[in-house]
């Protein structure tokens, strides 16, 4: 279960206050989704609670089934099961796609006092998860995300996710660049991840990809905070009256 | 003209403990006298000298040799699982009892001292000719020092294609041990040679190696400087590569005080083909890494890459210096030119000077220099998957090599040193 209680951050180096006080509970096995304008701060949650550098948290706390993330190391963080597919996944030149899956969920499973898998054990499992999300032999060999297309970088990012078995998963943006197609390939992945146990933080800007993965809770960000928070039906009336009505709201 | 006084004396402080070898033939004796001679005119470097701003020859001064500890390894030697012909040296001097036969189907291979011995000897056209003509533009006075007074060395004339690389294996037993070694070699018409260095040599190692490579021929060298922290090195190769023909050097540096590498390359014949890389890990004030390269392009179509990566940390200084000169008719030339450094924290500093000189109109020529520091967002993403700082680190370590590495062609090599460079960076942790 991930506890945000009263969560305020700001930018370490400008002061910049950025969370104002956020608050969310997403229970076991639950879809919660986040939407809310661009510049609301989501992105900056999603940073914070996987341990990035770079903002201060100055007030408030963030638990994951009752520990502390913001006092762990981001590998600490993603031991304990936290996964954030990023909104604008890294490129990293001259590292292979496949040592990086597998130094990840070696590390991983050493953290957790589980034997490593062997190179061809780590081959099967991969190759069959990278099969249905179709990223191809080639892709798995080219260095992480260099020169994968915006849907490639999605995708890759799902296929980490499914290889590491998350119990909590953030996936910031991962609709934005992705036609209907990969949409689809990129929701069927998160909705196989579904177990009743796993639970899932959809960040994004659209109503579109909650169509193909059905949010129990929805929350409205907006300017540092959660302003609303209420069923699917709430993604549907952003979809159709945009933010501006719920902003006046809240102000 | 004559040498500034401080040169002229510093230059005759450090000939003072020589003496030329005897035994030689006429044409040796006078290739050794040459190269007195040119030691004479030049001087040894002194810290004015342009191209030894930036790495203190002192220590390559000093009459005597610094100590340096002997150092301990607890891994196998480099190339260990590799079927070779050893040729092994302690403390600068070759054991023919630790060494293999010398003798291997496709190659001719002697010692320098038998070499220098007989009257006519095909070394004759190499030996003291290639540093010659390498001490133009620029002086390397080490090297003819070199010349003159190393009585040591290997001599390896290759007519096929050898079933396995030579590899030359350097042991030091002692902590003043002061070597002077000087290799020639000459690759014949489409023959094929891989020669492999290794080991700690000793406490100062001064190195020349000669290389001619024939019209067709194919020279690989791979090349390992070992763990040792407090050795001195300056080694130096001079190569000629003919008409078709290819060079291609690898080197992997890590600790030693000092390290001077310098290459001299001359491409003479059309559609030849010369690379020359090195990756190197450094760390500590006391580490001084130094690759300095000269590549002349002289004929048509020819290719030269030179590709340095160096990854420096707790202070460490890192240098290289590299030039392409392409001459006045060497057209349809493609020369490149990289040299990076990865530097793990704001002590340690790399010094660059990267210089292209081009006198056709038709070529393809880049260089390019960089330092930088660990790419923080990539190690977060790494982090963020579980992988730990340090681990993470060491892969995005590795990847920066990973060019540099990616020119060594033989994949056994190559997997050996990578394997080395994993175990070595996760020494540190
Ligand atoms: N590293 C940063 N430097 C400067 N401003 C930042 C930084 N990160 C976030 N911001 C600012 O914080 C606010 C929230 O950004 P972000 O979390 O990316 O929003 P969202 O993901 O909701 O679009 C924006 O005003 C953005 O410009
Ligand atoms: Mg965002």
């Amino acid at each position: 279960m991930l506890t945000i209680n009263n969560l305020h951050a700001e930018l370490e180096e400008e002061g910049k206050q950025i969370l104002k006080g956020v608050d969310l509970v997403v229970e076991p096995g639950k879809v919660h989704a986040i939407m809310g304008p661009n510049g609301s701060g989501k992105s900056t949650l999603s940073y914070i609670l996987a341990g990035r550098d770079g903002y201060a948290v100055t007030e408030g706390s963030a638990t994951l089934d009752g520990v502390d993330l913001l006092e762990m190391a981001p590998e600490e963080r993603a031991a304990a099961g936290l996964f954030l597919a990023f909104q604008y996944p890294v490129e990293i030149p001259g590292v292979g796609n496949m040592t990086f899956l597998r130094t990840a969920l070696n590390a991983q499973r050493k953290a957790q006092g589980q034997e490593e898998l062997s190179a061809g054990d780590f081959l099967k499992f991969v190759r069959e998860k990278a099969k249905t999300l179709k990223i191809d032999a080639e892709m798995l060999k080219r260095p992480v995300n260099v020169g994968f297309s915006g849907g490639e970088k999605k995708r890759n990012e799902i296929l980490q996710m499914q290889v590491l078995e998350p119990k909590m998963c953030i996936l910031d943006e991962t609709d934005s660049g992705l036609d209907v197609d990969a949409m689809k390939l990129v929701a069927e992945g998160v909705n196989g991840l579904r177990d009743g146990k796993r639970s899932f933080l959809v960040i994004t800007h659209y109503q579109r990809l909650l169509d193909h993965i059905q949010p129990d809770v929805v929350h409205i960000m907006a300017n540092g905070r959660i302003i609303r928070t209420g069923g699917p039906e709430l993604a549907l009336e952003v979809e159709n009256n945009g933010y501006a009505d719920l902003l006046a709201e809240a102000n | 003209m004559a040498l500034p006084k401080l040169k002229a004396d510093a230059t005759e402080a450090r000939l003072a403990p020589l003496s030329l070898p005897q035994g030689g033939a006429a044409w040796a004796e006078a290739a050794r006298h040459d190269a007195l001679n040119r030691v004479g005119a030049m001087g040894l470097p002194a810290r004015r000298d342009e191209y030894w701003r930036y790495t203190n020859p002192a220590d390559l001064l000093s009459p005597q040799a610094p100590r340096a500890a002997l150092f301990v390894s607890d891994e196998l030697p480099p190339f260990d699982a590799v079927d070779r012909l050893k040729v092994v040296f302690v403390d600068g001097v070759i054991d023919p009892a630790q060494s293999d036969d010398l003798t291997l189907a496709g190659l001719e291979i002697t010692t320098l001292a038998d070499a220098l011995s007989q009257d006519a000897h095909w070394s004759r056209e190499v030996f003291g000719q290639l540093e010659a003509r390498g001490q133009k533009p620029v002086e390397r006075a080490f090297a003819a020092l070199n010349t003159a007074f190393a009585a040591e060395g290997v001599v390896i004339r290759a007519m096929g294609k050898a079933a396995k690389p030579v590899s030359l294996i350097y042991r030091r037993s002692t902590e003043t041990a002061d070597a002077l070694m000087h290799h020639v070699i000459r690759v014949e018409s489409g023959a094929d040679l891989s020669v492999l260095e290794n080991g700690p040599a000793a406490a100062r190692l001064n190195t020349v190696m000669e290389v001619d490579v024939a019209d067709g021929g194919a020279f690989h060298h791979v090349r390992t400087q070992g763990r040792d922290r407090e050795r001195r090195a300056a080694t130096h190769i001079f190569a000629r590569v003919g008409e078709g023909a290819t060079y291609k050097s690898f080197t992997l540096t890590v600790n030693g005080a000092l390290t001077r590498n310098e290459t001299v390359i001359e491409i003479l014949g059309d559609d030849a083909v010369a690379h020359v890389a090195g990756a190197c890990l450094g760390d500590g004030a006391d580490f001084n890494h130094d690759d300095t390269v000269f590549i002349t392009h002289d004929a048509l179509r020819c290719e030269s890459r030179q590709v340095f990566k160096k990854v420096l940390k707790n202070g460490a200084t890192g240098i290289f210096q590299g030039k392409i000169l392409v001459k006045p008719g060497a057209q349809k030339t493609d020369g490149y030119q990289i040299s990076q450094s990865l530097l793990l924290d704001d002590d340690s500093q790399f010094l660059a000077k990267p210089e292209l000189e081009i006198y056709a109109d038709d070529v393809a020529c880049s260089h390019g220099s960089t330092s930088g520091a660990i790419d923080e967002t990539a190690l977060f993403y790494l982090r963020s998957r579980g992988v730990p700082e340090k681990e993470a680190v060491d892969l995005l370590t590795l990847a920066f090599l990973a060019e540099a590495m990616d020119e060594i062609e033989d994949q056994a090599l190559a997997d050996d040193l990578r394997g080395r460079l994993v175990a070595w960076l996760r020494r540190r942790h």
